[in-house]
């Protein structure tokens, strides 16, 4: 473990890579490393790229992270996450296809992950990935989400600044606009803007927009882009600065972190509390109770009770 | 403890398309295995770049020309120079019997030939992967 740690310090990839994979698969030892190497995080900052499948997240990325590396020089850890198969367990991840010329860049970290049955668009292993490339010294980092739609919840506990990509003529835009996921954007991209229909959507997300409290701090703005044409790229990424300076400024980035580690400690408890109730001998008296229930003996809010009260008592 | 394969399937060389790699790619997913898949035209640095930052275990390498047996060995080598040679190296594609032993001097550990069940592979995967 030592070893782990001297090498991740000197900002090893394999060693990240490995660790990773270990905090992954859950074994107890990452998570030994990670409390090790807590004081090495909180320096990078998190961009989550999110948005619907095939509107272009993992290019959008690509172009901007070779402009951060041409304009700022600056080393940058990618984590793009796709869904894992409910049924086998496997999964394709497919979005290094489209960053094939950022593998041999020295700066640059690239993770994909399977969601592994987690739900929100990120992989309950997301979230040290990325302290692991913090730790490696990772200035940046971006997190690409799932995609799929409404349940792209646990990206803004997660990133610093969120992007949500969009594109004109995915049907029905306004219904998209009501299913209440804009509320995580920071930022909005409007991808493939070499495509018709750009001006409408952008129409449609500024009035959605105008429907939010004047006296906001944060006004998400609208940056068209055309990602395979590397359009707009600048601009966008001129518009994540701008959102990191704002949070910075008003001490909102401080908030926001302290809110989302929150989050994280209540997670951690939560599996934490669910591993002991499924715990080999709570399970038989779970049975047990269960049956007592059948029987009517008793109801099952007392028998629910009954198990708080054994896990309570250690 | 809930440990999966991962695969980086990748077709060096500038030949082609891709579609055996990419019925190998299902194949591994329905077997439950995370298989990470890079596109056509990569150079053996990049693919062995990519296998060491996405901790793969297995390399499954695909070719339709004769470029093969200097582009599979090259992966080898560079994993070598890597100390990374305990990823396990495969082959599929258009590969004569002839190519076959100097692929596997090389480092390349099971060539398979056109034709080959999918499930033979999957198996032999799973026999010979690093635990
Ligand atoms: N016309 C057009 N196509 C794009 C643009 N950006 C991405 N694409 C294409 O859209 C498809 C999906 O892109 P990808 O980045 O994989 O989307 P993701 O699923 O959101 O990561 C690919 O074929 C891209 O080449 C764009 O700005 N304009
Ligand atoms: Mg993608």
């Amino acid at each position: 473990m030592v070893d782990i740690i001297e090498s991740l310090k000197a900002g090893d990839k394999r060693a990240a890579a490995r660790l990773i994979t270990k905090a992954e698969n859950n074994e107890k030892e990452a998570f030994e490393i990670l409390k090790k190497l807590y004081d090495n995080t909180g320096n990078a900052y998190v961009i989550g790229i999110t948005g619907p499948p095939g509107s272009g997240k993992s290019t959008l990325t690509d172009k901007l992270v070779k402009e951060i590396r041409k304009k700022y020089n600056k080393k940058v850890g990618i984590i793009a996450v796709d869904p894992t198969s409910p049924f086998t367990g496997g999964a394709i991840l497919g979005d290094r296809i489209r960053m094939q010329d950022l593998s041999l860049d020295e700066g640059v970290f690239i993770r994909s992950m399977g969601t592994r049955g987690h739900l929100g668009g990120l992989s309950k292993a997301t979230n040290y990935a990325v302290k692991v490339l913090d730790i490696i010294g990772m200035d940046y980092i971006f997190i690409e989400t799932v995609g799929v739609g409404q349940s792209e919840v646990d990206i803004v506990k997660t990133a610093d600044t969120t992007v949500l990509v969009m594109v004109p003529g995915l049907g029905d835009d306004i219904q998209a606009i009501k299913a209440g996921i804009m509320e995580i954007a920071d930022i909005f991209a409007v991808n493939k803007a070499d495509r018709g229909g750009t001006d409408r959507l952008v129409a449609e997300i500024e009035m959605m927009l105008d429907l939010n409290p004047e006296n906001t701090p944060w006004k998400p703005p609208i940056v068209k882009t055309s990602a395979v044409s590397n359009k707009g790229v600048t601009e966008l990424l001129d518009a994540i600065k701008t959102h990191k300076k704002f949070l910075k400024e008003t001490d909102l980035l401080k908030t926001k972190r302290i809110s989302n580690i929150e989050t994280e400690i209540l997670k951690i408890v939560k599996e934490e509390l669910m591993s002991l109730i499924t715990q080999k001998e709570n399970h038989d008296k779970r049975k047990r109770l269960a049956v007592d229930v059948y029987h009517k003996k008793i109801d099952p809010f007392t028998a629910a009770d009954c198990l708080i009260k054994i896990i309570k008592g250690g | 403890m809930n440990k999966k394969i991962r695969v980086v399937i990748a077709k060096p060389g500038l030949d082609g398309h891709d579609r055996g790699a990419k019925v190998i790619a299902r194949a591994c997913r329905d077997a439950g295995m995370e298989v990470i898949y890079t596109g056509l035209r990569q150079t053996p640095e990049q693919i062995v770049e990519t296998a060491l930052q996405e901790d793969a275990d297995v390399i499954g390498l695909s070719s339709l020309s004769g470029a093969h047996e200097h582009l599979f060995s090259r992966v080898c080598e560079l994993l070598r120079e890597k100390n990374a040679e305990d990823i396990l190296v495969i082959g599929g594609g258009v590969i004569p019997e002839d190519d076959i032993p100097a692929l596997e001097k090389a480092g390349v550990k099971k060539v398979f030939t056109p034709g080959t069940p999918t499930k033979e592979i999957i198996e032999y995967i799973k026999a010979n992967v690093k635990k």
